[in-house]
């Protein structure tokens, strides 16, 4: 490990992170469309030429060397992005339901990427920790540091409901299983008059140690807005789920679901437990969408089944396809993009379903494995560096 | 109850099920002759709705006046339309992905019936909200003492039931059935007979299409209301009575499609709890029926090589 890290600069690695962040702060910044697109055209040539002249490269095996400085690099500069814009609410708030969403996605990739079971509910999971949040702050005192747990595990125990018909079912009925409950769960809130009906309710602010996360923050003279708050905490949730996936795929857990995945015949035959981690991979899921659901009614304050429709769902399972299957990092690309591309386009705002939909038919045509594909598992970080080949075995 | 409401809920109950067996049909075709499940099927329903609806307009715009000519051209025109783009969608999203895992084949369709229903939405003028279709029916009603029997529920009843028939006439009675079938029990050795396997499966899906673009004017007409979601649901439904009915077997869907139908009227009639959870109730009964049995109450016969 060590003969790895030293072989290997970390300057690329740190390079890649600064432009990505000052990239980042750019495209945030850019209000006209016309810029917004010179932007994003500039980007694909980039990435484009660093492909073509071997850039891209020494990047990814400079990643690969130094995966913990460069973690640290890119929570580095997601801070600084968040602190540039602390006085832009929305700008904020955009952070914050990104970074909210690669949880989800995070999930969904437990779920999907690594032990193969469809979750086409991933809105209504999300959407039980938003309602979990609001039910508890509404009627109880339950102190919120424990709403987001409880949001996780409320959704992970109304999964299980699910665990039955999905462990019995496969490939497509498995699917409709999952759309029906999300169906489901939207109609049922709907018509629910105790949680608000389609008028939705309201979520109570977050509060830590007597200190409400709604009010404007004020450190001597310096101001910000409430969001800051809220992103931080949501760079807080994400860093602590990317972690728990990177662990888990680099474990014999992650070595079992990946099995399962890929032939549930042959791993049963070695002995693997073929339920009990397909009950795992689903419940962990769960937790964390539901998790990432739970701060998520924080931050958007009010909720109503609309914002849980199917059509939701679907641009979660989107921005895993996108990314690339089983990808973190290419999941955090995607949310990315699917989060900010809508907001900063006003354009695209109400073409986002169709056109992500668009996208993923595309992919799924052209370049069936995403557009950032999942890479071979490096056990140890400098591992993937020597072996630079992603092809054969997964 | 009194009998009034009794034959509401039972005219209503089998125009469901008559419904839901037309989805149901598509679902089972293409599963039998491809082995995929399209998904965007309730979405081509939706289409299919709307196209009438347009050309309803066009006709109105042309001044052709006659209830009943404008009828059968716009039941015609949705049923061609969806038939070509059934065909279209086999052929450009389908087909190509025969050899990929069959999640692909799911998700493209998923989100082709994204596209289709936002297409909707956002091409018809003011689509996110409802649009009154037509009453093209006679709207006369006979009383038998309590018993109110509405002619149009009737006409759309028996044509739904006339439909199914020819379906089943043209599977069973015809040489473009026999290929069919022949192809659905195994496309390979169809092919060594002389089945051209790409033109049968792509008039499979026109054939399912057009009677998915059939259930969506029926449906246009019974409810005079549609919308751009409403083939989400109807689509579920449907793959659900396919399902229950068993995946591959056109009686079966038929089958499956009444008795989703009556599971969710005996839901509505029944619960305490008003009939604002009906739909709620049919999911949990899907899901219900899906734990306990995996592959429909008529289960698919699978082996698994290795």
């Amino acid at each position: 490990m060590t003969v790895a890290l030293k072989s290997q600069s970390s300057l690329p690695a740190l390079i890649f992170a600064a432009l990505a962040t000052l990239y980042g702060i750019v495209f945030l910044t850019a209000e006209r469309e016309r810029a917004l697109g010179a932007l994003l055209i500039g980007a694909a040539v980039a990435v484009v030429l660093a492909a073509r002249f071997g850039v891209a490269e020494r990047v990814r095996q400079s990643i690969g060397a130094n995966e913990r400085t460069f973690d640290i690099a890119v929570i580095v500069g997601v801070l600084v992005t968040a602190l540039w814009f602390h006085h832009e609410h929305f700008i904020l708030l955009m952070m914050a339901t990104s970074l909210l969403l690669m949880v989800a996605a995070l999930g969904l990739t437990v779920q999907f990427g690594y032990a193969g079971v469809l979750n086409f509910a991933g809105a209504a999971f999300l959407g039980i920790g938003c309602y979990t949040a609001a039910v508890l702050t509404n009627f109880t005192s339950v102190p919120p540091l424990l709403i987001l747990p409880l949001g996780g595990l409320i959704a992970a125990a109304i999964g299980s409901i699910l665990i039955l018909p999905v462990l019995r079912t496969r490939g497509h009925y498995a699917a409709v299983v999952t759309i029906a409950f999300g169906i489901l769960f939207k109609t049922f809130i709907e018509v629910n008059d105790a949680v608000g009906g389609p008028q939705g309710m309201r979520v109570g602010s977050f509060t830590l140690f007597g200190w409400t996360f709604n009010d404007p923050i004020r450190i001597g003279t310096f101001e910000a807005s409430f969001y800051l708050v809220y992103a931080v905490a949501a760079l807080v949730l994400l860093v602590f789920a990317f972690a728990l996936v990177r662990r888990l795929e680099r474990s014999w857990i992650g070595l079992s679901l990946d099995a399962i995945r890929l032939d549930e015949i042959a791993s049963a035959c070695y002995g693997l437990d073929i339920a009990r981690w397909k009950i795992f991979a689903f419940t962990l899921g769960n937790f964390l969408i539901g998790m990432a659901g739970a701060l998520y009614g924080h931050v958007l304050g009010f909720i109503a089944p609309n914002n849980f429709t199917f059509g939701d769902s679907l641009i979660i399972v989107s921005i895993i396809l996108l990314g690339g299957i089983g990808n973190p990092w290419g999941v955090a690309v995607a949310a990315a993009f699917v989060v900010m591309l809508p907001e900063k386009f006003q354009i695209i705002q109400e073409y986002r379903f169709a056109l992500y939909a668009v996208l993923v038919i595309l992919v799924l045509l052209f370049r069936p494995e995403g557009l950032l594909p999942r890479s071979l598992r490096a056990y140890v970080p400098g591992w993937g560096a020597r072996e630079s080949s992603p092809e054969g075995t997964r | 109850m009194d009998i009034t409401l009794f034959g509401q809920y039972l005219i209503n109950g089998l125009m469901l099920g008559v419904m839901y067996g037309l989805v149901a049909v598509g679902f089972t075709l293409f599963f039998g002759v491809l082995d995929v499940i399209k998904f965007s099927h309730g979405d081509v329903l939706t289409v299919g709705a709307f196209t009438a609806f347009a050309t309803f307009l066009a006709l109105k715009a042309m001044q052709v006046a006659s209830p009943w000519l404008q009828l059968v051209i716009i039941s015609f025109v949705a049923m061609m339309a969806m038939a070509l783009l059934g065909a279209l969608i086999a052929k450009y999203l389908v087909l190509p992905l025969r050899t990929a895992p069959a999640l692909n084949t799911l998700l493209i369709t998923l989100m082709l019936g994204t596209v289709l229903r936002e297409g909707v939405r956002l091409i018809f003028p003011d689509g996110s909200n409802p649009k009154p279709f037509p009453r093209l029916l006679p709207s006369d009603a006979y009383t038998f003492g309590a018993f109110t029997l509405r002619v149009d529920s009737m006409i759309l009843l028996l044509s739904g039931l006339a439909m199914i028939v020819a379906v089943h006439l043209i599977i069973n009675r015809t040489k473009l059935g026999l290929a069919i079938r022949a192809v659905a029990q195994d496309g390979e050795t169809a092919m060594t007979m002389g089945v051209n396997f790409t033109a049968v499966v792509l008039i499979t899906f026109a054939i399912g299409s057009a009677v998915a673009a059939f259930a969506g004017v029926m449906n246009g007409l019974y409810y005079n209301e549609i919308n751009f979601g409403m083939g989400l649901l109807l689509g579920v439904f449907g793959f659900s009575a396919a399902v229950v009915g068993g995946l591959g077997n056109i009686y079966g869907a038929i089958l499956g499609g009444f008795l989703f139908a009556g599971l969710q009227t005996i839901g509505a009639v029944a619960l305490p709890f008003a009939s604002a959870y009906k739909d709620v109730f049919a999911l949990a009964v899907l899901i219900a029926i899906m734990a306990w049995r995996p592959t429909g109450l008529i289960a698919e016969k699978t082996s698994e090589r290795v």
